[in-house]
């Protein structure tokens, strides 16, 4: 290895350096060095903690932490499928045809993967090139995201062209890494959701190959797109009992089942179980707010709590827990939230960013019929909302150390 | 209850700057700073609240079809709607240099802190906009009216502080030249739009 290195510092690098004969590509030379090795320098720009760990490494930590949710959903892909054509029952063994499965799901996420980092990546160049910076390593986490916040189904164009307007517009505008407004993940799921919102409304999820014939009642539809349809019709009345009752033990979208994730969704944020393995890797190592994790659950939980006690409509009658395991509350909490860059930057400034981003994820998705999930939005919100409650945070303390200078002078 | 759900509607579904982006000009101009972002959304959310049962009370007693009757049974059919855009405006400007006047008379601090603001929100359109949608929407008495002002000022408020915090933290970003300023501006509006959709459809 150090022969490696050693081949590449002193026989390679000159020529990528001023001077050498490939100088125009050394942010590309640079960027896949750095990715390999340890630089021998440290990051200089942007939002970052000062400490041995470079952003690199974070961003390295943060993809390690998604791993569980990637291996889930592919997994999940292929069983949903399997499901859906009628292959296996839910009475089937999980690990049945374990193989297939992956492979299946590996078929839709690999290209996902590949169109989201080349594009991503390819824009990241061109601007590091122009710009004179070197390549951000932000995009590493925000690549994987992408098509993990993506419903199996969607068309590999959609997915290109809205990872080039996040990339862009989110965050290359403002000055690249460490300097966006909104979470670039979220940016392009947001910009697909208003463009082409029958693609990505929740309803038709289920893929399949040309020629594949699906059993009666296999629509695809997530927990939440079968909840909004009773929304306007009370409580317990006998219209909605079929709905209801995919909620009970043992049914489709029981707790357990939500909680594991073995429910139609996008594509890494049905398993509350994975993004919680996840949580706790980012959390060791000190990547994640815990203050930001910890307030958005109670903020969630709060909401549903409310809503479980007025009961107007099923959709509010949902056991609080119960309601949080659906869709990508757990996700939205672990891995979009808590984003370093985009979150409340004080302590007392992420409780609050927290609290109302769980808060509004739970009202958005009950009481908006437009949007049967509401956690993506609500994370926008606060995003933009975040600057504003860091300012007052601010200034509140700064008032609070004058007072008390002045009682001391 | 239907008092609540006009105050929110008003800050978040209805929210002048991104459902019908009102009063651009000086959520543009003036969102620099948090500071004096502040202080002109303070100054709006005041003049709406003032303005808007004004012309509430205008509207239902003086321009609306059949509003004269209270004078004398003749004039049940007297239309006085066409006059609503010159009427509006000229209260909300008389009010406005009114207003000006008593709060330099009995509150300097606060005259001194809304400063050019306070003269300067005559000429911005969400105030003339909440007036008119007051008149479209046929708010159910004067409570509402107000409600419905109060709503539309603090969505208005909230913002223009929103941006001017996003602003200030961006003024340490990298921007590309050609975009400092107001370009980016624009895009930040732009993407605080789509933020701001969470909201849109709700209906409660």
């Amino acid at each position: 290895m150090k022969a490696l290195k050693k081949l590449i510092d002193n026989k390679l690098k000159p020529h990528f350096e001023e001077g050498g004969k490939l100088k125009r590509f050394w942010v590309v030379f640079d960027s896949l060095d750095t990715f390999a090795f340890v630089p021998g320098h440290t990051t200089k720009s942007g939002t970052h903690i000062r400490d041995g760990i470079d952003m690199k490494r974070t961003m390295m930590m943060v993809i390690i932490a998604m791993i569980p949710c990637l291996l889930f959903g592919t997994w999940n892909i292929g069983h949903q499928y399997l499901l859906g054509i009628g292959e296996i029952t839910s009475a089937t063994p999980l690990m049945d045809m374990f193989w297939s499965k992956m492979g299946w799901g590996a078929s839709r996420i690999l290209p996902l993967l590949a169109v989201s980092y080349g594009v991503g990546l390819g824009i990241e160049f061109i601007f590091a090139g122009i710009r004179k910076h070197s390549i951000n390593e932000g995009f590493l986490v925000s690549g994987m995201l992408i098509p993990l916040i993506m419903p199996a189904d969607i068309s590999l164009w959609m997915v290109g062209l809205a990872t080039a307007f996040a990339v862009v517009i989110g965050k290359e505008v403002f000055g690249g890494t460490g300097m966006n407004i909104l979470n670039v993940a979220l940016t392009a799921r947001a910009f697909l959701f208003f463009a082409y919102p029958t693609k990505i409304s929740g309803n038709v999820w289920l893929m399949g190959n040309e020629g594949d014939t699906f059993i009666d009642g296999a629509t695809g539809a997530t927990a939440m797109g079968e909840l909004a349809n009773t929304i306007g019709i009370d409580a317990n009345s006998p219209a909605t009992e079929p709905i209801r009752s995919m909620f009970t033990d043992g049914s489709v979208y029981s707790f357990w089942n939500q909680f594991i994730g073995l429910e139609p969704g996008s594509i890494g944020e049905t398993s509350a179980l994975a993004c919680l393995i996840g949580a706790a890797i980012l959390l060791l190592v000190g990547i994640a707010s815990w203050r930001v994790i910890l307030s958005f659950f109670a903020g969630g939980f709060a909401m549903a709590f409310i809503f479980h006690t007025f009961a107007a409509n099923d959709f509010m009658g949902v056991e609080p827990l119960h309601q949080l395991m659906m869709g990508g509350f757990f996700f939205g909490m672990v891995f979009m939230a808590t984003d370093p860059v985009t979150a409340a930057q004080t302590n007392t400034g992420k409780l609050i960013y927290g609290f109302f981003g769980g808060l509004f994820s739970i009202m958005i998705r009950v009481f908006n019929p437009a949007y049967p999930e509401g956690v993506m939005m609500a994370i926008l919100f606060m995003n933009v909302m975040a600057p504003m409650i860091d300012h007052y945070v601010i200034q509140s303390n700064i008032k609070k150390r004058l007072k008390r200078a002045a009682v001391a002078a | 209850m239907e008092y609540i759900n006009i105050l929110l509607k008003g800050i978040f579904i209805e929210n002048m700057i991104f459902a019908y982006f009102l009063g651009m000009c000086s959520y543009l101009a003036v969102s620099k700073t948090v500071k004096t972002a502040n202080g002109l959304g303070l100054a709006v959310i005041f003049v709406l609240l003032i303005t808007i049962p004004l012309n509430y009370l205008l509207e239902n007693y003086v321009l609306k079809e059949g509003a004269l009757t209270w004078i004398s049974e003749d004039y049940a059919s007297m239309d006085l709607s066409f006059l609503s855009f010159i009427m509006f405006i000229a209260v909300i400007a008389s009010i406005v240099q009114l207003v000006e006047m008593i709060v330099e008379r009995f509150a300097p601090a606060l005259y001194g802190a809304l400063g050019i603001f306070l003269p300067l929100i005559a000429v911005n359109c969400s105030i003339l906009g909440g007036a008119l949608f007051m008149q479209q929407r046929q708010y159910d008495g004067i409570g509402e009216a107000t409600t419905f002002a109060v709503g539309s000022g603090i969505g208005w408020w909230l913002a223009i502080v929103a941006i001017a915090a996003i602003r200030e933290k961006i003024r340490y970003s990298h921007v590309p030249a050609p975009l400092r300023g107001l370009g980016i501006t624009f895009i930040i509006t732009g993407l605080m739009g789509i933020a701001f959709m969470s909201f849109m459809g709700i209906d409660f």
